[in-house]
């Protein structure tokens, strides 16, 4: 257990010097906290290093601090299939969050990013299609924030909802969209059956 | 239902060059739920695949947040309806790891065994119905009726057939039932037959070889990039099994073999599945013969409800504790982690983070079938249409999990 800290720990401190801080093992996962502009770096590190090899991206996670600052935070758990380690990398955000997307590195990233993006409206930048997944086009608001009410907003089609309007941020869900959102064959003009 | 709906076309361009759209789902037979793909079709090829999912989205990590965390059981079992037990199991797990206890013995084995019944159930479904998806009904109807023997193996251990809820933070919630014992026995002797049955029905289908041997290929490197993982990721040769790698629970006290196959194709994952529920029956069995008297849950009056029910009714500090735990919860020390199991689609992990109070700040679930849906991008030699239909039904994704 040691000597996997200390081999991790060493390889990561002889790349990046303090920019890494390392945040304990626990509970079987070895955990770090990088700033967001050496993230990526960091990732690649990780997975191509020959002693370490974390060729498994687990998860990523989105977390809302509210009301603490930074409020945001990316936790990144990567696993190596042949050492058998899990490390855990954090990453706390500003608002509003942004972050290095990891897709180039970790395929399965593109679905976990889209994810923390619909969720909490943490852009990464570099994803080749950040679309919503779970919420429909259109959707207002990020509703895994903490200040998003359980019930969403009462409207017409909602009216167990909170009161109040929804918070205003249409820039936020419908901006800077990569491209990739593509028009679906609902409607489409061109329709024959 | 399927709707198709052709791309405009540009001036001058030759009719054999025209693109299709097809939706298939969200309602369609063989999408197992609500998952729609939207297909980019070059004549009967497969140009490219969009899948849309969240129409099944309940906010389950958001809910979360406002429940405690024995509330947050039932929850768990609306993931992967198809095996409760895995999921109340690796929560329960996550959340003592936090407590730092653990749960006795004696329920430490009726977790497994539950947890095995488990990937029994959900391996059946899967064996019976990718044939189906392919036209060949029959397996389905026998699966189903071995699946209905667990689901009363269940029913008696639990009183409920689904959603078994049956897990608790250090234990289960109560002690196996009389007479359990020769029914589980007798399963286990009649099912590795019918597991036979199931080979010999399917094995020499030509028309089943045809349309899974050698479509759908995934390689180990794509699968890994891809974070598939369970019995997807073993079918591309990668020789990965939670339960012995990083064994939790009693498993390292078990013997089992971890099935792998090399070829990577619909077939492949197919086969890993029949030969994955032999081994859980000889878990199983072990489980049986090992499995100790003892308590079936922790001994701690703060976490857990009194062993001895008839306490409640005679002790005035039982009757409180058992009032605050019902209404308040117990509450969880400050910290995080991260628990993954090996759940009957690959690895399922509860990342929570607790503030001190009883109900957690932040719970993230890792869904395996969520990540194994993206191996959609990963597979080759699946031209046509009707092979997607192969490879969605043998990556068996059960879309109440994918959309949490």
């Amino acid at each position: 257990m040691s000597v996997e800290t200390s081999v991790i720990s060493t390889l990561i401190a002889e790349h990046f010097g303090e920019a890494i801080e390392e945040l304990g093992f626990s509970h079987g996962v070895h955990a770090y906290a990088a700033p967001p502009d050496r993230l990526v770096e960091l990732c690649r590190l990780l997975k191509e290093h020959p002693a370490l090899r974390f060729d498994f991206l687990s998860d990523i996670c989105g977390v809302d601090l509210y009301p603490e600052t930074p409020r945001y935070e990316a936790v990144y758990h990567l696993y190596s299939l042949p050492n058998k380690w899990r490390v855990r990398i954090k990453c706390r955000l500003a608002d509003p969050p942004q972050v290095p997307s990891v897709t180039g590195v970790w395929r399965t990233a593109n679905w976990h990013e889209r994810e923390a993006w619909d969720m909490y409206g943490i852009k990464f930048e570099g994803h080749p299609d950040l679309r919503r997944i779970y919420m429909w086009e259109g959707f207002e608001g990020f509703p895994q924030r903490k200040d998003f009410p359980l019930r969403g907003y009462k409207d017409e089609l909602n009216p167990f909802g909170a009161e109040g309007p929804p918070p205003h941020q249409p820039d936020l869900a419908t901006r800077d969209i990569p491209s990739g959102g593509r028009s679906t064959p609902d409607t489409s003009d061109d329709r024959s059956h | 239902m399927t709707e198709v709906t052709e791309l405009m076309r540009p001036e001058g361009e030759a009719l054999d060059t025209k693109e299709v759209l097809l939706n298939l789902g969200p309602q369609h037979p063989s999408t197992h739920g609500v998952l729609r793909l939207v297909l980019e079709l070059d004549g009967e090829y497969v140009a490219r695949v969009d899948p849309h999912i969240g129409y099944l989205h309940r906010g389950t990590e958001k809910l979360a947040e406002s429940f405690t965390y024995t509330q947050i059981f039932p929850l768990t079992d609306r993931l992967d309806y198809v095996c409760p037990p895995s999921n109340n199991l690796a929560f329960a797990l996550a959340v003592e790891k936090l407590l730092g206890i653990e749960a006795p013995i004696r329920a430490q084995y009726i977790r497994v065994l539950m947890a095995e019944l488990a990937r029994i159930s959900g391996h059946l479904l899967i064996t019976g119905a990718l044939p189906m998806d392919l036209g060949a009904m029959t397996a389905l109807l026998y699966a189903m009726r071995e699946r209905e023997m667990i689901m009363d193996l269940l029913e008696m251990i639990t009183g409920a057939r689904m959603h078994t809820s049956f897990c608790r933070v250090g234990g289960v919630r109560e002690d196996l039932p009389d007479g359990f014992f020769p029914k589980i026995r007798e399963f286990c002797d009649i099912f590795p037959n019918r597991i036979r049955d199931y080979e010999r029905l399917i094995e020499d289908n030509r028309v089943f070889l045809k349309r899974t041997q050698g479509i759908g290929v995934i390689s180990a490197e794509d699968g890994i990039d891809l974070g598939l993982s369970g019995p997807n990721l073993r079918a591309s040769g990668v020789d990965w099994d939670i339960r012995r790698d990083e064994p939790y629970e009693i498993y390292d006290r078990l013997d089992f073999n971890v099935i792998t196959r090399e070829e990577g194709d619909c077939y492949a994952r197919w086969q890993c599945r029949v030969e994955e529920m032999r081994e859980s029956v000889r878990i199983i069995e072990q489980c049986l013969d090992q499995m100790p008297e003892g308590p079936f849950q922790v001994d701690m009056p703060t976490i857990a409800f009194p062993m001895d029910k008839d306490r409640v009714h005679c002790s005035m500090e039982a009757l409180i504790q058992h009032f605050d735990l019902s209404a308040y919860g117990f509450e969880v020390p400050k910290g995080e982690v991260y628990s993954a199991i090996e759940a009957p689609k690959g690895e399922l992990g509860f990342y929570i983070i607790s503030d001190g109070s009883p109900k957690p700040f932040r719970m993230k679930v890792r869904a395996p079938s969520f990540v194994n849906l993206q191996g959609l991008f990963g597979v080759t030699n699946a031209r046509y249409l009707a092979d997607m239909i192969a490879v969605l039904g043998s990556l068996d994704p059960v879309m109440a999990e994918v959309d949490k």
